[in-house]
């Protein structure tokens, strides 16, 4: 028997060759498709030739979808920005939680990750309608409140109008930050925890404040947990097609939407093809960024 | 009977003083009742076993730890509810617990600029403390580019430049490697002599607490077991844990005999003779005592089957000498150490300086001894 795996080749086939067929014939080789699909024109109704042409690229940067792509980036970075600014205050209650209570805590933020994505979004629809339970809890509040107000002696209110919280970029925002909340929080939690906490007791020692102590010591050390929890939620809040649509209004698009309508209603396959390997090459972008930040807060090694 | 003292101070003034401290987790009593006072200008050591509470207790002053019960005082203020970033002492963690992600400069400087201290002072004061640990010129490096030798005096320097009432010190030695070990013990007491400042330092190692500390504190479950300096805790311990810790000794169980005001006599069915001791001891005549002797304070002499016991001329005849068989020794260069078993069945650890290079032929495995102590050697323990 062979002391190194690695040296015994043909165990080290039979482990990697399965996953690496399935890999090439079901991921590649589709996307090669896709890749040549996007140098292709339409001709016909499910035919596509490939004539090399750029003009779907050309068309994919009129401003038109220039500025949804833009505008997927915005929500996106502000999905991811709300998620840092929630998801830290978490990580560190569970980081510091008592052990018995850790697992627990840890459990509740990975539970929405066992119920269906659609079945969460329907949830928060029934949340945030007119109808739902905010403008519901609203409206009993503003009518008692309009009572009281006129038992006081005072002008009533009027009458409640619901808060318009369903079909805009609010609540694309906002499902988002729902979804990809965990995907923050995780890797947040598990840099947190990593922690010396002989660090944090060397700092409150040298006299530093709990909020010093946060700012200097925890976050630059957290950084690299920072760093991929960004990544592992941009990446996928960039991509998102289903909060949107569900969620937005009219003026919510995200580049998967309109890559969608290609596939779909407008059978303009290798246009979509080529938003996808756009919207894929930015994502390519954020990942090289993080490396190289990853890269420069570790430091030059001696 | 006082011992020399190691360091004679001139009359100090208590810096901290631990009243009737206690601290339970849930069940657990950590550190049990502990009153003790410290004073300024000390190298004060808390000695113990793992899990006697020596470190809940430096926790406690540097405030990660509250106390279930008591109070503690620094310079006569109760520091009972003054966060750990408010109190005027400093830690050496035992992890070092350098920042990693700063260099050796904004390391030191950190505490300062916590404090507020000006550009100018502030980079003044970190050379000065870099200097104090033999770290000049290391300030731009990282601490990943430090060995764990430098990065202690880091963490030292770090301490030390707050110019902090107490610095606690936390098995300050027990991460560096032997003789890197040996080589701080003489360059900490050094820098608290130089610095001026009251070291308070936890260890579990007693060579460690008898070689720097002025004073130590043993602790074993909890408990205050004995506070004095190094030579007081080796030749006068108070109790079985204290003498069996600090050093070696044989245990001799028996009965108070003779209890006169100029001597007083142990009998113990162990040794098979009785002890003398040349002074009075406080205790009831017939309770059970134990007689501690190190292994050095025991001489060792050839016998000769059938001959008369030898006699020792601080003892009366047949008190203090025992004969044995030499069942074990083991060479050490400096010295030997013999295990030798009474008549009685009792083993006896002996150790002799080889004084000459022949020293070492004298003896040979299954001889027979007689060993005998002076009048003086034995201390008698109650506890």
């Amino acid at each position: 028997m062979e002391q190194s795996w690695r040296k015994a080749k043909s165990v080290f086939a039979l482990v990697l060759g399965p996953p690496l067929f399935w890999l090439v014939l079901f991921f590649l080789i589709p996307l090669a498709i896709v890749w040549v699909y996007s140098f292709g024109t339409n001709i016909g109704l499910t035919q596509i030739a490939f004539t090399g042409t750029f003009s779907n690229y050309v068309r994919a940067i009129e401003p038109l979808y220039v500025g949804i792509f833009i505008k997927s980036v915005g929500v996106a970075a502000l999905t991811t920005g709300l998620c840092i600014v929630l998801g830290f205050p978490v990580a560190l209650a569970i980081t510091f939680a008592p052990d018995k209570l850790k697992a627990w805590l840890i459990l509740l933020i990975m539970l929405p990750f066992w119920t269906n994505l659609l079945i969460r979004t329907y949830a928060l629809i029934a949340v945030l309608r007119d109808e739902g339970y905010v403008n519901m809890t609203l409206n009993w509040l503003w009518t008692h409140a309009g009572g009281l107000m006129s038992f006081a002696g005072l002008k009533p209110l009027g009458d409640f109008v619901p808060l318009q919280l369903l079909h805009n970029n609010f609540a694309v925002v906002f499902g988002l930050v729902y979804v990809h909340l965990p995907f923050m929080v995780l890797p947040l939690y598990s840099a947190l925890d990593r922690l010396d906490r002989s660090l944090l007791e060397a700092s409150l020692d040298l006299g530093a404040g709990h909020a010093r102590t946060m700012l200097q010591i925890v976050a630059p050390l957290a950084l690299p947990g920072i760093a991929s929890g960004i990544l592992i939620t941009f990446i996928p809040a960039l991509g998102a097609y289903l909060t949107p649509d569900l969620l937005g209004g009219p003026d919510s698009q995200m580049i998967a939407n309109i890559i969608e309508r290609q596939f779909k209603r407008a059978n303009d396959w290798p246009f979509g093809a080529a938003l996808s390997f756009l919207l894929m090459y930015m994502t390519f972008i954020a990942i090289a960024l993080q490396s190289v930040l990853a890269k420069r807060s570790a430091g030059p090694k001696a | 009977m006082p011992a020399p003292q190691k360091a004679a101070k001139a009359p100090a003034k208590t810096i901290i003083s631990f009243e009737n401290i206690t601290k339970r987790y849930g069940k657990v009593v950590a550190v049990d009742n502990v009153s003790l006072t410290i004073e300024e200008g000390e190298f004060f050591s808390l000695l113990g076993p793992s899990g006697c509470g020596k470190t809940t207790l430096l926790r406690m002053l540097a405030g990660f730890e509250t106390p279930t019960e008591g109070r503690i005082l620094i310079d006569g203020q109760d520091v009972s509810e003054i966060p750990p970033n408010k109190r005027p002492v400093n830690m050496v963690f035992q992890s070092y617990a350098v920042f990693p992600h700063m260099t050796v400069a904004q390391n030191v400087a950190y505490g300062l600029k916590v404090d507020g201290v000006g550009a100018k002072e502030c980079a003044e004061r970190v050379e000065e403390a870099l200097a104090l640990v033999k770290l000049e010129g290391y300030g731009p490096r990282k601490p990943d580019q430090l060995s764990g030798g430098q990065r202690q005096r880091v963490a030292l320097a770090r301490a030390l430049v707050k110019r902090p009432r107490v610095l606690l010190l936390d098995e300050p030695l027990s991460a560096l490697d032997a003789k890197l070990r040996e080589q701080m013990r003489s360059e900490l007491t050094q820098l608290q002599d130089k610095v001026g400042i009251t070291f308070i330092m936890v260890t579990h190692d007693q060579d460690e607490a008898l070689a720097m500390a002025c004073r130590c504190a043993v602790m074993n479950r909890g408990l205050l077991q004995q506070v004095a300096t190094p030579s007081d805790l080796y030749e006068f311990p108070n109790s079985r844990f204290v003498a069996d810790f600090i050093g070696q000794v044989n245990l001799f169980e028996g009965q108070l005999a003779v209890d006169e005001p100029d001597h007083a006599v142990i009998d113990s069915a162990e040794v098979g003779v009785p002890i003398y001791l040349d002074h009075g001891v406080t205790g009831a005549t017939g309770s059970t005592v134990w007689a501690a002797i190190r292994p050095e304070k025991i001489e060792i002499y050839k016998r000769i089957d059938g001959a008369d016991m030898i006699k020792m001329e601080d003892a009366p005849q047949g008190h203090n000498v025992v004969a044995g068989t030499i069942t074990h020794l083991a060479y050490l260069g400096s010295e030997t150490v013999f295990d030798v078993t009474l008549e009685t069945g009792r083993s006896v650890k002996v150790v002799r300086s080889n004084l000459t290079r022949w020293d070492q032929e004298d003896f040979s495995w299954d001889e027979p001894v007689w060993l005998s102590w002076h009048a003086c050697s034995p201390a008698m323990l109650t506890a």
